[in-house]
């Protein structure tokens, strides 16, 4: 393939500008695949706790490729492109489930746990008549199998040898605060998908951009539950790629600066009626009540009061989008901790009082800039560098992630 | 209560909740549940594993009721209705004053734009006071199981 560069140029303005060719052009959806997807970079495959026992396997998705994830008769953790060597069909054709090995089901061909070809269906043919000379080597073209790391129950993928270790990768201080929330073992407690309608990138800059939080998401803020001016910032990490936004209880400021915009949030003045949906233990015990952290390239994990999920943005063209989302809690919980979780995961996913306007705002952008391909939009807030900041009216963690991504796109 | 006088309280109650979602008139939403009255949407994917994780809950009247004006006031999507089908309801009596009642539905959205898409499809699993309040049936619970595992941009209004 042909490099991007050849194709286009980034904006001399540097960071602050992002043409929206880049949510439209199917050789960006493209060269991204292999670049960023295939590239060196780390992709979330799935939680620990979703493969307890050994045979147990998953299937999911390394931009457009199909993956199996699988712990294996040793209780390794193994991950491979979910492909047949022969002609290319899936190997696994459900979701989760168990097994010995994978057979496709086209024409038999078997692998192991590791994604291994263990078994060619009549490879010396039937009767002394057909199959394979003994010199073909169809192992040639072998599912691909992936790295793996493992970290504090979370289970990375990168096909790429060039990829850092993944806590390199992460990031000293991304690190620390994923360690704060995956502080012991996990168990699930259910998954949904979101289907959306924008490029994968519109959403993952939606996460990373916290300017947006108390302006589109009008809950929190009608509720008076997360104004900027309340104590928290944004830690911008692993060159740019890598980031963590959090906010305190103590409030600081008095929020007038959004009397005085005239903004729709402040448009305040009524209360919940059943304020236990928001009844929240500070169980990790640090007074951070709300924080965000992605990993480059699609990875969330969420902790919003007592709701914590891992979510993982799939490409699906250049302009559709899936978003997985599981929701967990720790193995220790008891029955209040279990109940407080599924009542405040009315905040989140598809239908979540402070969550479900992510889904239109990425579709509002895709189709706003739809004859815009040739201009750019602006990242200017908090500047033009990427860099951590105490203010989260800020776009840094933004052009983190394009600074990571021109660096795998070499744009 | 005869059968026939049963399945005509229930298919009343079914079809003027499809109505009120449908005709946007959410205010009337809590009105079909007990005070007490919990409401659910789950995936049949997580049912079946399971996990109780929920798109939707509400353990009380006035949850519904939040809902409603979060939905009113604070929350932010694109002008949408609803078009419910409901249908092949089941009805089994649990005691003299209660039944579970079992039906398919499909649900449409039509955007402002025109497009239609078949939203949802899935199961109401209901529990059902047959003499509430006014005498009507009101819903103690009714679980709404989504056949699919995934949701087209979001699902703001209830089902």
């Amino acid at each position: 393939m042909s490099a991007i560069s050849e194709k286009m140029s980034w904006p001399e303005e540097g960071l602050t500008r992002v043409p929206y060719r880049v949510y439209q052009d199917q050789e960006v959806y493209a060269c991204e695949q292999q670049a960023v997807f295939r590239g060196a970079t780390w992709t979330f495959l799935g939680l620990e706790a979703e493969l307890p026992e050994p045979g147990d396997y998953k299937t999911t998705f390394v931009g457009d490729m199909p993956v199996v994830v699988c712990r294996d008769e040793s209780g390794v953790t193994r991950a491979f492109e979910n492909r047949c060597a022969h002609r290319g069909a899936l190997l696994a054709l459900k979701n989760r489930g168990n097994t010995r090995e994978f057979a496709c089901v086209y024409h038999n061909w078997t692998y192991d746990l590791s994604g291994k070809l263990t078994g060619v269906a009549f490879r010396r043919g039937v009767n002394g008549k057909g199959g394979m000379s003994a010199d073909a080597k169809p192992e040639s073209q072998s599912p691909r199998s992936f790295r793996v790391e493992v970290y504090c129950g979370l289970i990375f993928g990168s096909l790429s040898a060039d990829a850092p270790p993944i806590e390199t990768y992460l990031g000293p201080e991304v690190a620390a605060r994923l360690r704060r929330v995956m502080k012991e073992p996990v168990k699930v407690l259910g998954t949904y998908s979101q289907l959306l309608p924008s490029n994968w990138k519109l959403y993952i800059e939606n996460v990373k951009d916290t300017y947006h939080a108390s302006l589109l998401h009008l809950f929190f803020t009608t509720f008076r539950l997360n104004r900027l001016s309340q104590k928290g910032g944004v830690i911008v990490d692993g060159d740019g790629g890598n980031h963590v936004s959090y906010s305190m209880t103590n409030t600081g400021g008095t929020g007038s600066e959004y009397e005085r915009d005239k903004m729709r949030s402040a448009d305040a003045g009524f209360g919940l009626e059943a304020p236990q949906l928001l009844e929240y233990v500070d169980e990790i015990g640090d007074g951070v009540t709300l924080q965000i952290l992605s990993v480059f390239p699609g990875f969330v994990l969420q902790q919003i009061f007592n709701s914590l999920a891992v979510r993982q943005i799939i490409p699906k063209g250049i302009d559709r989008s899936e978003l997985v989302w599981t929701c967990f809690g720790y193995a220790s919980d008891d029955e209040a901790m279990t109940a407080r979780r599924l009542r405040q995961a009315n905040l989140i996913g598809p239908s979540g009082l402070i969550s479900m306007e992510d889904g239109a705002a990425t579709g509002f952008a895709q189709r706003g800039s739809a004859g815009a391909g040739n201009l750019l939009s602006v990242l200017e807030m908090g500047g033009s560098d990427v860099a951590s900041s105490d203010s989260r009216v800020n776009e840094t963690s933004v052009r983190g992630f394009w600074k990571a991504w021109r660096r795998h796109m070499k744009l | 209560m005869s059968d026939i006088e049963l399945r005509i309280a229930v298919d009343n109650l079914l079809a003027r909740y499809a109505h009120a979602i449908d005709d946007d008139r959410l205010e009337e939403w809590p009105g079909f549940f007990v005070e007490q009255g919990i409401y659910r949407i789950v995936t049949a994917e997580n049912l079946e594993r399971g996990l109780p994780l929920p798109l939707m809950l509400a353990e009380s009247r006035a949850m519904l009721r939040d809902r409603v004006n979060a939905l009113r006031r604070a929350n932010v999507y694109e002008a949408q209705r609803y078009r419910h089908g409901v249908s092949s309801t089941l009805i089994d009596r649990i005691d003299s004053a209660r039944v579970r009642a079992t039906s398919n539905f499909i649900c449409v959205r039509i955007m402002q734009s025109g497009e239609s898409l078949l939203f949802a499809s899935g199961r109401y699993l209901d529990r059902i006071l047959l003499e509430g309040e006014g005498g009507l049936p009101q819903f103690e619970e009714r679980v709404v199981v989504l056949d699919s595992r995934a949701i087209d941009t979001l699902l703001a209004i209830p089902l």
